[in-house]
């Protein structure tokens, strides 16, 4: 009697785990599969598969607006992606090495400072980031959306680093310097090397939420041929006739498939990049 | 001076980019911001020094009250839910299930994909007259409204949308979940503790450090949510404010009204509500955190 319950218990719960990740999951399956309905067939018919399996959203969507297309934007993205990775792991990562294994004064206080950042909305320095930026004539440029990340602006990514390196045993460190290796060799040639996980799990990180940013994109991009994928999305909502309902849904689609891909290939590094520093050890 | 340079300059070497950024990008900003607030100022001219009056202005600003009540409703419903979600899912997957690593992607991916514009764009067409929602209901004879167009019910579109994306709490609170030590659940077992009581006296009390760690980030998060509010309203906050996000007022006020002075000053408020119940969380915590040791 005991085991037939156990059973059901664990019946049960499997069936429930399936059926709310199913519910949850839905939306996402439905705006994929309305991307191949014709616009017409996405609102006027129930059934899950499409009726009239269409590839024309994909053309048409990426036609995209007043004649720039959807190669411009993503090409937009990815490069300012891409820079923001690069400078944020480079400026981080020297960070979180003075942090985690050099010692010098008021380190404990900077630390606290940097962990106090991590706490501040971004609204108190928003505007006068933008008034600094149009006085250097950067509005409309990729360069507020890039160059501050070579900072370590986020100190997120600097504590997800301070972590990791102070796992690395200091002996290493001991051994190379007897060895005669200067600090920026430890720094580039030893650390580096050895914090390899750490170093992607913060690039992904980065890309994921560079990659969906819209806030900074829209009041720092005001021409179309700078507009990233997500600001030209949105221009999409502006124009809301039906017709344009699948070109919308094939574009959204389009825009996830990035963040899709590199979540199948670096699931184990974005989890552990999220559950690290928050849970002690 | 020369052996404290001496014995500090490589802490120092490697610290200047992000010490650079602290000064250009965060202090010196925050300063100006709170120098902003005291001014009225449109970027084109020279900011005016007009005392306390912006914020006086807001005293009276039904705009900025209704987006204080929105935010608050918005953050205290859906902050609360999410968490509650993420705890719940998690104590499900804390076990030898087939499939756990599937089951875990699943409920984290809409946390991936959820701040993106894409999905406030899928949320939009969930929640409109002709969206999934009403699509499903049909099936029962039920004729749904127009969610997001209707005030009552616009803001719980954002609401739902928040807790949708428990995905990533739920991974932080297995990871603390994973981290009880069996041996405590194995002493109450020998004593005959019922599964409830362990949870209850072992479980929860054990993953609080992190409920609290969780539930502050999670809070201020929702205090600046834009995204979603913005593309699902159109940028209005409608319908009649109902979802005038604090985030999104901010926005209308410094970048399409341009009244810089102004939107600093709902900034600083900003900061000073977030730090007021962040220490509110920290106070009360003392009576339901437990720490070890």
């Amino acid at each position: 009697m005991k085991i037939k319950k156990y059973i059901n218990e664990k019946l049960f719960i499997h069936i429930f785990i399936i059926l709310f990740g199913f519910i949850m999951i839905y939306p996402l399956l439905w705006m994929l599969s309305s991307s191949f309905k014709p616009s017409q067939e996405i609102f006027n018919s129930i059934s899950f598969f499409p009726q009239d399996f269409t590839l024309e959203n994909y053309f048409i969507g990426w036609e995209g607006i007043s004649g720039y297309t959807f190669r411009i934007f993503f090409t937009n993205s990815f490069i300012i992606t891409f820079a923001v990775v690069i400078g944020t792991l480079i400026s981080s990562s020297m960070a979180a090495f003075a942090f985690s294994k050099l010692d010098f004064a008021f380190k404990n206080v900077f630390f606290v400072i940097m962990l106090g950042t991590l706490m501040l909305p971004y609204h108190v320095k928003l505007i006068p980031q933008y008034i600094l930026f149009n006085y250097l004539g950067w509005i409309n440029t990729f360069l507020p959306l890039t160059v501050p990340r070579f900072f370590a602006v986020h100190g997120f990514f600097v504590f997800l680093l301070v972590q990791y390196m102070r796992t690395i045993p200091n002996e290493i460190m001991e051994s190379a310097e007897i060895d005669g290796a200067n600090t920026l060799q430890i720094y580039w040639s030893l650390i580096m090397p050895l914090s390899v996980p750490a170093l992607i799990t913060s690039g992904i990180l980065t890309f994921i939420w560079t990659w969906n940013d819209f806030f900074t994109q829209l009041i720092y991009l005001n021409n179309v041929t700078k507009f990233t994928v997500s600001v030209a999305l949105r221009m999409f909502v502006d124009a809301t006739s039906g017709s344009s309902w699948g070109a919308m849904f094939s574009m959204s689609i389009l825009s996830l498939t990035p963040l899709f891909i590199i979540f199948i290939f670096f699931q184990r590094y974005i989890i552990q990049g999220i559950t690290a520093g928050s849970v002690k050890g | 001076m020369k052996k404290w340079l001496k014995e500090n300059w490589e802490g120092y070497l490697f610290l200047t980019p992000w010490l650079i950024g602290l000064l250009v990008f965060t202090i010196i900003p925050i300063l100006t911001s709170l120098y902003l607030s005291f001014t009225r100022y449109n970027i084109l001219t020279t900011p005016e020094f007009i005392g306390v009056d912006n914020y006086f202005r807001m005293l009276s600003d039904k705009d900025f009250i209704q987006s204080l009540k929105v935010t608050f409703k918005f953050v205290f419903l859906s902050v609360p839910l999410r968490m509650s979600f993420a705890l719940l899912i998690a104590m499900l997957l804390n076990r030898k299930i087939r499939g756990l690593r599937f089951y875990r992607a699943v409920y984290y991916v809409p946390s991936l994909l959820g701040g993106s514009v894409a999905i406030s764009i899928l949320w939009r067409q969930l929640f409109n007259r002709e969206g999934l929602l009403n699509q499903f209901l049909s099936i029962f004879k039920i004729e749904g409204l127009n969610w997001i167009a209707t005030p009552s019910t616009a803001l719980y579109t954002l609401i739902i949308l928040l807790v949708w994306q428990f995905g990533s709490s739920m991974l932080i609170f297995l990871a603390a979940l994973k981290q009880v030590p069996e041996d405590l659940y194995d002493a109450a077992k020998i004593d005959g503790a019922s599964k409830l009581r362990q949870f209850t006296n072992i479980t929860l009390p054990m993953i609080t450090p992190m409920v609290l760690f969780n539930l502050i980030m999670t809070m201020i998060n929702a205090f600046q949510s834009f995204t979603p509010a913005f593309i699902i309203s159109n940028g209005t906050g409608g319908p009649v404010g109902s979802t005038l996000l604090y985030s999104l007022y901010l926005y209308k006020r410094g970048f399409t009204f341009f009244e810089m002075g102004y939107a600093s000053a709902l900034a600083w408020i900003l900061l000073i509500l977030i730090a007021i119940f962040t220490a509110i969380i920290f106070w009360t915590s003392g009576k339901w955190v437990y720490y070890e040791g």
